[in-house]
C-alpha cells in the first residue's frame, strides 16, 4: 500500500512541469541611496531564450549578478532550476559569462576550463573539454596561457567557461561585447544551437538585432523596473500602416485615428494598428477616406522592428516623467 | 562541496604563486640573503678563535636569530603581498565573477587562499630556514637547539601576519592591505623591542606596549618564541645577567601554551571574519 502510494507520489513528481530556468521576483538593490534595481520580476522557461535589454544603467547586470549570488538583494525572492538563488548548489548547472570577463592569466585555456568543471563538481571528460574550446574558435590555443590572449580571445574563452560544465541555464552577459563581426555570428550560432539543445539562456545584450534573431521573450528593464515584457510575437505583433494623403478633413482624421494610435508628420500618417487586426481593415479604411474626399498617394503596410518599439517605450517613459 | 572548493582554491593559490614572478624575486632575495649570511658566518668563524665556547655559541645564535629575522620577513613581505592581490586585485579585475558563479561558498574560496597561502609560506619557511641551518652548522658549528619547534613557529608567523592580509585585502585594495599588513607586522616588531627596554629598566607601562601589541598581532610573540627556539639555552643563562630583556636577537623565555592557543584562535577569527566580510561584498 505505502510502495503504491509513493509509486503515484514519483508519478505526480515526474508529471509535474519543470521548474523554470529562472523565476524572480520583486527584486530590489539599492546602491548608497540610489536605487538600481525596483521591483524587478520576471521568468526564464526551460529551454527559451530571453533577452534583457534596456539603455544604460537600467539595472540589466545588477538583475544578472543576484541571480548569481554575486550581490545581493535588498529584497525579492529568486529560484534557479527550482532551488532557492541563495543556495549555491542552484547554480551547479549554471553558466556565466559575466561583463567584465577576466580569465586567470597564469593559467592556459585547458586549465581554466579544468578548474571551473572542478569547481561545479561535474565530471566533463578532458575530450569533451578541448571540444568546448573548439566550439569557440580556440582549439589551438588549449596549451597557451591566458595572458597572451586578446579581449575577443579572453571572451571566447569565457563562452567556453559558460559551456564547458553541461548547462541547463547559461547567463550571457553582453557576449559579444568584444568581437569582431565574425565572432558575433559565431556566437549568433551557438545561440541558436543551444536553444536546439534546450538550454535555457538569458541573454543582456545592447545589440538588438542579435536579441531579434535569437530571443523568444525580450525584458525591458528601464531605470530598475520592467518596462515591458513578453514575446516577440506579442511585442512586435503590431503593425504599421503609413499612408500619403492630403484634403484631410476634421472627420477624415477622426476615421482615422478610429483605425488605431494615429501620428502625423504632414502629409504622412501613420497609424499603429491592433495585434488582432483583421484583413478588411485596411481597404475599408482606403473606402472611407476616398468617401469623405480624401486624395490617397500611397498606402504601406510596415513592421516595427524591436529596435523602434524599445526607442518608443523607453522614451515614453522618459516624457511620461516629464509631465 | 566545500571541502572539495577548498582544496581547489588552495591548489590553484599554490599554482599562482609558483607562477607568477613573486616566487622569482623571493628566491632571489632569499639566495642573497643566505650567501651573504655563508659569508658572514665563515667570517665570524676565523674571527671567534679567542673567544670561549660559550661566548662563541651566544655570538652564533644572535647572528642565526638576525638572519632569520630577515627571512621572516622575506616570507612576511612575500605572502602579504601575494594574499593581497589574491583576493582583492581579482574583485577588481573581474576575475572572482567567474568563479563565484561557480556552486561554491565564498568563505570556502577564502579558507582555501588562506591554505594555499599558509602552505606556501610554511614551505618557504622551512625550506630557507633548513638552508640557515645548514650553513651555521658549516661555518660555525652551530646548530639550534630546537630547529622543527622554532620553524613551526616562524611559519606561524607567516600565517598570522598573511591572514590580516587577506582580512585587509575583502575590504581595501590589494596595494594598500599589502602595506598595512607589512606596516602593522613592522610597528609590532618594534613595540616589542620597546617593551623589552621596559622590561630592561623595570619601567611597567612601556613594558605593557610589548605585551599589549603582542596580543593584537601575535607575529611578534610568535617571532620571540622561535628566536628562543634558535638560541642556545645554556649560553644564554651563563651570560643571562648581561643581556636579559632589551635586546631584539636574544629572547630569554619560550611561548606559553595559552598564547600559542590565543594565536590559534586569532588566526581563526582573523580568517572569521575575513570570510564574513567576503560573503557580504557586493562584486
Amino acid at each position: 500500500m505505502s510502495t503504491g502510494a509513493s509509486v503515484e507520489t514519483a508519478d505526480l513528481l515526474t508529471d509535474l512541469p519543470p521548474s523554470p530556468a529562472v523565476w524572480c521576483s520583486g527584486l530590489r538593490k539599492r546602491y548608497r541611496r540610489q536605487p538600481a534595481v525596483d521591483g524587478v520580476s520576471f521568468t526564464v522557461g526551460r529551454g527559451e531564450v530571453v533577452g534583457l535589454l534596456g539603455p544604460n544603467g537600467a539595472g540589466k547586470t545588477t538583475v544578472i549578478k543576484m541571480l548569481l549570488g554575486l550581490v545581493r538583494p535588498d529584497a525579492g525572492d529568486m529560484l534557479l532550476l527550482g532551488r532557492p538563488a541563495r543556495d549555491p548548489h542552484a547554480r551547479a548547472r549554471v553558466g556565466y559569462l559575466p561583463e567584465l570577463f577576466r580569465y586567470q592569466p597564469w593559467l592556459t585555456a585547458a586549465e581554466v576550463l579544468a578548474l571551473h568543471v572542478r569547481l561545479a563538481g561535474v565530471a566533463v571528460p578532458p575530450g569533451e573539454q578541448r571540444e568546448c574550446l573548439g566550439v569557440v574558435g580556440l582549439a589551438d590555443r588549449a596549451g597557451d596561457r591566458v595572458a597572451g590572449f586578446s579581449k575577443g580571445m579572453q571572451q571566447r574563452l569565457g563562452l567556453a567557461v559558460a559551456l564547458v560544465t553541461r548547462p541547463e541555464l547559461v547567463v550571457l552577459d553582453e557576449p559579444t561585447s568584444a568581437l569582431d563581426p565574425i565572432g558575433r555570428a559565431d556566437v549568433r550560432d551557438l545561440l541558436l544551437a543551444l536553444k536546439a539543445r534546450g538550454v535555457a539562456v538569458l541573454l543582456n545584450s545592447h545589440l538588438i538585432g542579435e536579441v531579434e534573431r535569437v530571443c523568444d521573450r525580450v525584458v525591458i528593464l528601464d531605470k530598475g523596473r520592467v518596462a515591458a515584457a513578453g514575446s516577440l510575437a506579442e511585442l512586435l505583433g503590431r503593425r504599421e500602416l503609413r499612408l500619403r494623403l492630403d484634403g484631410v478633413s476634421a472627420d477624415a482624421e477622426r476615421r482615422l485615428a478610429a483605425a488605431g494610435q494615429l501620428t502625423r508628420d504632414g502629409t504622412t500618417f501613420t497609424i499603429a494598428l491592433p495585434a488582432d487586426e483583421d484583413e478588411t481593415v485596411v481597404p475599408e479604411l482606403v473606402a472611407d477616406l476616398v468617401a469623405l474626399g480624401v486624395r490617397v498617394h500611397a498606402v504601406e503596410p510596415a513592421r516595427i522592428s524591436l529596435e523602434e518599439w524599445l526607442l518608443d517605450i523607453l522614451r515614453a517613459g522618459h516624457e511620461g516623467e516629464r509631465s | 562541496m566545500i571541502a572539495r572548493t577548498v582544496l581547489t582554491i588552495a591548489a590553484l593559490t599554490l599554482q599562482e604563486a609558483a607562477r607568477r614572478r613573486v616566487l622569482w624575486a623571493l628566491a632571489g632575495l632569499t639566495v642573497a640573503l643566505l650567501a651573504l649570511s655563508a659569508w658572514g658566518f665563515s667570517r665570524l668563524g676565523a674571527e671567534l678563535g679567542s673567544l670561549t665556547s660559550g661566548e662563541t655559541r651566544l655570538i652564533a645564535a644572535q647572528v642565526l636569530n638576525l638572519v632569520m629575522f630577515g627571512l621572516s620577513l622575506i616570507a612576511a613581505l612575500g605572502t602579504a603581498f601575494l594574499a593581497g592581490p589574491t583576493l582583492a586585485g581579482e574583485m577588481e579585475s573581474g576575475t572572482t565573477l567567474a568563479v563565484l558563479a561557480r556552486p561554491v561558498r565564498r568563505s570556502a574560496v577564502v579558507v582555501g587562499k588562506w591554505l594555499g597561502l599558509a602552505v606556501f609560506g610554511s614551505g618557504f619557511v622551512a625550506v630557507a630556514g633548513l638552508a640557515q641551518f645548514v650553513i651555521v652548522q658549516v661555518t660555525v658549528d652551530y646548530w639550534p637547539p630546537q630547529p622543527v619547534i622554532g620553524l613551526a613557529l616562524l611559519a606561524a608567523e607567516t600565517t598570522v601576519l598573511l591572514t590580516l592580509g587577506l582580512l585587509l585585502a575583502t575590504v581595501i585594495s590589494p596595494m594598500a592591505s599589502g602595506i598595512v599588513s607589512v606596516g602593522l607586522f613592522g610597528a609590532t616588531w618594534i613595540a616589542g623591542v620597546v617593551g623589552g627596554v621596559g622590561e630592561a629598566f623595570g619601567n611597567e607601562g612601556v613594558a605593557l606596549t610589548g605585551t599589549v601589541s603582542r596580543m593584537l598581532l601575535p607575529t611578534d610573540g610568535l617571532w620571540r618564541g622561535a628566536m628562543h627556539a634558535f638560541q642556545d639555552p645554556v649560553a644564554l643563562t651563563r651570560l643571562g645577567a648581561e643581556v636579559e630583556g632589551g635586546f631584539p636577537f636574544l629572547s630569554d623565555a619560550s611561548l606559553t601554551p595559552a598564547y600559542l592557543t590565543w594565536a590559534g584562535l586569532w588566526v581563526a577569527l582573523m580568517l572569521g571574519l575575513a570570510g564574513l566580510a567576503f560573503q557580504r561584498r557586493d562584486l
